[in-house]
């Protein structure tokens, strides 16, 4: 059996079973890599040497008959913008062009405490700002489905990467859909989890109040997995919950049957025609499954978008006003007093689109306009909070489209940031309202571009989008 | 001219606090180590790392709230206030805008007259970096104080001179020493005041337009910045200009102020509240756990002072403005020493010889003083050969017995030996004895000090006295 193939489940077992060592696995990821990702352009930076010798150093411990992790096995490659101590971390930028954090992120110690090992660094959307990933600084990603086309984004890298065979598993980050939309352009299975499900430690931040941390698989199986790896409490982390991590390896157990709603409201404009038949057929499915599916309206979606870009490119405005050419980072040749030195460094290392963002968050938090933005969008938050409180007390998920679109053509949609904005239009509501969502590739378009469904659910509940992924993923496989 | 304008003052008191840890990490906060060897990725605001409230804080914060009588709030948030500054790793500070964790305080100043200012508000803050000015090197960044935890404690313009800031500021700072939880050192700039002055003519009641002074780095410089600024303004408004609204520095060596930025020019800081931090929520039994635990604070104390050991109202006052000195009077006191001549002691000699040297307590300890006043109190020396011994005390460590034996400073009762050395004055002062008969009280003290002059200050002044008088109404 071909070893990238492989699901992280039979890498773990043929591992555990002594058919395969960790090492032969890493080899043989490390070699498709170099050849695969000439074209797609998925890694920034590829660990190898690194890789092997952990990979050879948890072989050891196996061998000595010590007690190994579940993702001994595993190989796993992370989204740029979470910090790593021995590998650049650049987020995209050229802000962060060679930096190296002094500190590994929780979600890279969880990985290694589990006996994962890391590959390397997946490009994305320069400080996780884009929904194509060609926003980065250093390169374009391409979709292993249509190399003309964009892999979505920000976690673009991180999609393709699966996509390609070039990683089992990845972790994106999801601030407005970016781990959903690439999910959904590459064919592959993207959670984002319930906000503070995941410790955001480590994770450079774009949006703090909507950022989460997401791993990318390519089967619900793989997916239940991880998770009660990556979740969890972390004291690190003021924002991260206390809840008890569940049992995610129980998911298709028969319990009572499931109800979800689909607001058609959806499917009314703006969504093309095979996202929108697919998404009717996946309702289909579900019934047929067994699964009762109410046609409701959700109004609040409407506000969600500007909403949405006011709290984040606000947050943002903050959040990256640290990069000043101070401290690390980018610092522009020639003597500049301190005014200049910040202009030049600010206006040199940040793309445009970055620069976009940090405009509009300052403008939108500025005295006097205020009440008029920020504070209307927090309102915003929470009447669309409420909204979905209330579906929620009727049914256990809801399911749209994840996009409104396949994977568009690069180059396409970069000059047209408005309808680029609109492609978040189903998955901005989840970040602003805190909660889990998952995208599960449903189909292909006529093109044989995928095609995927997103689920949301009550906050904590990721098991039952599990549940409804799995469903999905065999009807796929059905056509198949 | 000048006495037609009064002047209003509000004070900011920024507070740093003894924690062990910083405000959002676990560095170390101790004071003058090596630059940059008391950080980590969170107080260097790092990419990815996250701020996690020290709990310590929040208790420091509402103890602050307490002793000066504020409301604490059940629940404040923290907000980023956002400006770019090096000494600023994250450019922003985080603070607390519009929910801060106390409210509505007031504290009473003395001596000499009761007044209540009121405190508006007290909340929480990150300090910020130092930057190192190096001849050589250029600029540098100390990160060491960046998030240590601070209060700001911000006083309603309640205050109407510069005696009174000085007063408030004596007063508060004693609060906070009391409660323990700073230092409250400007030197090291554990306490640092900004006023916002404006003045108004006499009788009105709108505010005038205020001045934020900065750089104020001893109570004597908040005062001669507060005369300083108070002129200043007159004169501008006199000649027929207006005071603009600006931050200004007080340069020390120079004693004025220069102007730093206008309101124009100031920073919108964008306030909003932080993402990484809930909402601090108390309750009512933490805020009640938190009351029991302070000490007994300086109001309280004047009044047992008074009522247990008897002193005057102004005297128990100025005892109790620090702890370090009320806890010094009443050590010297449990040891036996009577406690009106020990605060007697306290307040004049002693704290005119710590003036001098520039210190809180004196280098002698409780039981030396209480040692010296029992020999007082005993009437083995009198009160200026106490004085004396005092400042002896304060150049050599030797207790009070062993000076006065070894200077052979106890008190003449001998009635004999006095007795002829008062025949001899009287002898060779036929002047001051006709002014002593022919009325003039002042005669005799002089008689009496002629007597102190002979014995060195050493005759026992009853005695003395009563010799005198025996003598000269014969």
């Amino acid at each position: 059996m071909n070893i990238v193939s492989m699901s992280i489940l039979e890498l773990h077992e043929a591992f555990m079973k002594r058919q395969l060592t960790f090492e032969e696995i890493i080899e043989a990821y490390l070699r498709h890599i170099k050849q695969q990702d000439k074209t797609i352009g998925a890694y920034l930076h590829v660990a190898s040497e690194e890789a092997l010798e952990k990979a050879k150093a948890i072989d050891e411990k196996f061998r000595k008959g010590l007690p190994v992790g579940k993702l001994a096995g595993v190989p796993v490659a992370i989204k740029d913008n979470i910090v790593t101590k021995s590998m650049p971390t650049t987020c995209g930028s050229k802000m962060l062009e060679n930096y190296k954090s002094p500190f590994d992120a929780t979600v890279v110690e969880k990985i290694e405490a589990a006996d994962g090992v890391i590959l390397g660094k997946l490009n994305m959307d320069e400080f996780a700002m884009g929904s194509t990933t060609e926003n980065s600084y250093y390169q374009a990603t391409k979709n292993p489905h249509n190399l003309k086309k964009v892999p979505g984004g920000s976690s673009g890298g991180s999609a393709a990467a699966v996509a390609s065979y070039q990683a089992p598993l990845t972790l994106g980050s999801d601030t407005g859909g970016s781990i959903r939309q690439p999910a959904s352009f590459c064919g592959v299975l993207g959670l984002k989890p319930t906000y503070g499900r995941i410790s955001r430690y480590g994770l450079i931040a774009f949006a703090s109040s909507l950022d989460q941390i997401g791993p990318i698989t390519r089967t619900t199986e793989d997916m239940a997995y991880v998770l009660d790896i990556l979740f969890g409490h972390d004291e690190r982390d003021a924002t991260s919950s206390k809840n008890t991590v569940e049992d995610y390896s129980t998911f298709k157990e028969q319990q009572t049957p499931l109800k979800i709603a689909l607001p058609k409201n959806y499917l009314e404009k703006g969504v093309s025609d095979a996202v929108k038949k697919q998404v009717l057929r996946t309702a289909e499915q579900l019934k047929a499954s067994g699964v009762e599916i109410d046609y409701i309206d959700l109004k609040s979606v409407q506000y969600g978008l500007p909403a949405y870009y006011i709290i984040s490119s606000a947050e943002a405005s903050s959040n990256l006003a640290r990069f000043d050419g101070i401290q690390y980072g980018f610092r522009p040749e020639g003597d500049f007093d301190l005014d200049d030195l910040y202009k030049e460094a600010r206006s040199q290392g940040f793309g445009k689109e970055v620069k976009k963002r940090i405009l509009l968050g300052t403008y939108a938090l500025s005295s006097g306009y205020y009440d008029a933005y920020y504070k209307k969008a927090q309102q915003v938050r929470s009447m669309i909070k409420s909204d979905f409180d209330q579906l929620f007390e009727k049914y256990d998920a809801i399911l749209t489209p994840t996009a409104p679109t396949v994977a568009y053509d690069i180059g396409l949609k970069t000059e047209d940031p408005i309808e680029m904005y609109m492609g978040d239009i189903y998955t901005v509501p989840v970040n602003i309202a805190g909660l889990p969502a998952i995208s599960v590739n449903a189909g292909y378009d006529d093109d044989m571009m995928p095609i995927g469904v997103q689920f949301i659910g009550k906050a904590f509940d990721e098991k039952t989008l599990l549940k409804l992924s799995y469903i999905v993923e065999r009807g796929v496989k059905d056509v198949e | 001219m000048s006495s037609s304008y009064e002047m209003v003052i509000g004070l900011e008191v920024h507070v740093e606090l003894k924690t062990r840890s910083k405000i959002f990490c676990s560095c170390d906060t101790t004071f003058g180590q090596k630059p940059n060897t008391q950080t980590c990725p969170v107080c260097l605001g790092l990419p990815g790392s996250l701020p996690v409230l020290n709990e310590e804080v929040i208790h420091y914060g509402i103890k602050a709230g307490l002793a000066t009588g504020c409301k604490i709030a059940l629940k404040s948030k923290q907000d980023r206030k956002n400006y770019f500054y090096p000494d600023l790793a994250k450019a922003y500070q985080i603070s607390q805008y519009d929910q801060p964790l106390c409210e509505h305080g007031k504290i009473v100043i003395h001596p000499g007259y009761d007044k209540t200012i009121g405190i508006t508000r007290i909340h929480l803050e990150e300090d910020a970096g130092k930057l190192i000015h190096h001849p050589v090197e250029g600029t540098l960044i100390d990160y060491n104080r960046a998030g240590v935890p601070l209060i700001e404690i911000v006083s309603e313009p309640d205050i109407s001179s510069a005696l009174e800031a000085k007063l408030y500021l004596q007063k508060l700072r004693g609060i906070i020493l009391y409660t323990g939880i700073s230092d409250c050192k400007m030197n090291e700039g554990s306490f640092r005041v900004d006023v916002n002055l404006s003045v108004r003519k006499k009788g009105e009641k709108t505010l005038g337009t205020r001045t934020e002074m900065k750089n104020l780095n001893s109570f004597s410089s908040v005062a001669k910045a507060i005369e300083n600024e108070y002129l200043r303004q007159i004169k501008v408004l006199e000649t027929g200009g207006t005071i603009t609204q600006e931050t200004r520095k007080w340069d020390q060596e120079k004693n004025k102020s220069i102007a730093m930025r206008t309101k124009e020019d100031a920073h919108d800081y964008r306030y909003f509240p932080d993402p990484d931090l809930s909402p601090i929520v108390l309750s009512e039994q933490m805020i009640e756990g938190v009351q029991l635990s302070l000490p007994e604070l300086p109001d309280t104390k004047v009044l047992r002072y008074i009522d247990t050991y008897k002193l005057s109202k102004e005297i128990a006052e100025i005892i109790c403005i620090e702890p370090a000195h009320a806890n010094y009077f009443e050590a010297t006191v449990s040891c036996g020493a009577d406690p009106v001549v020990t605060a007697n002691l306290m307040t004049g000699e002693i704290f005119k010889q710590l003036d001098k040297i520039d210190d809180t307590l004196p280098p002698f300890t409780s039981e030396a003083l209480s040692e010296l006043v029992q020999l007082i109190e005993r009437e083995s020396i009198n009160i200026s050969i106490g004085k004396k011994v005092l400042q002896m005390m304060f150049s050599e460590a030797t207790f009070p017995k062993e000076l006065v034996e070894r200077e052979q400073l106890y008190m003449i009762k001998d009635e004999v030996y006095l007795s002829h050395l008062v025949d001899q004055i009287l002898d060779g002062s036929s002047k001051i004895l006709e002014d002593y008969q022919s009325g003039k009280a002042k005669a005799l003290q002089a008689l009496i000090g002629q007597v102190m002059k002979e014995t060195k200050g050493l005759a026992d002044p009853g005695i003395t006295e009563m010799l005198i008088k025996r003598k000269i109404s014969k």
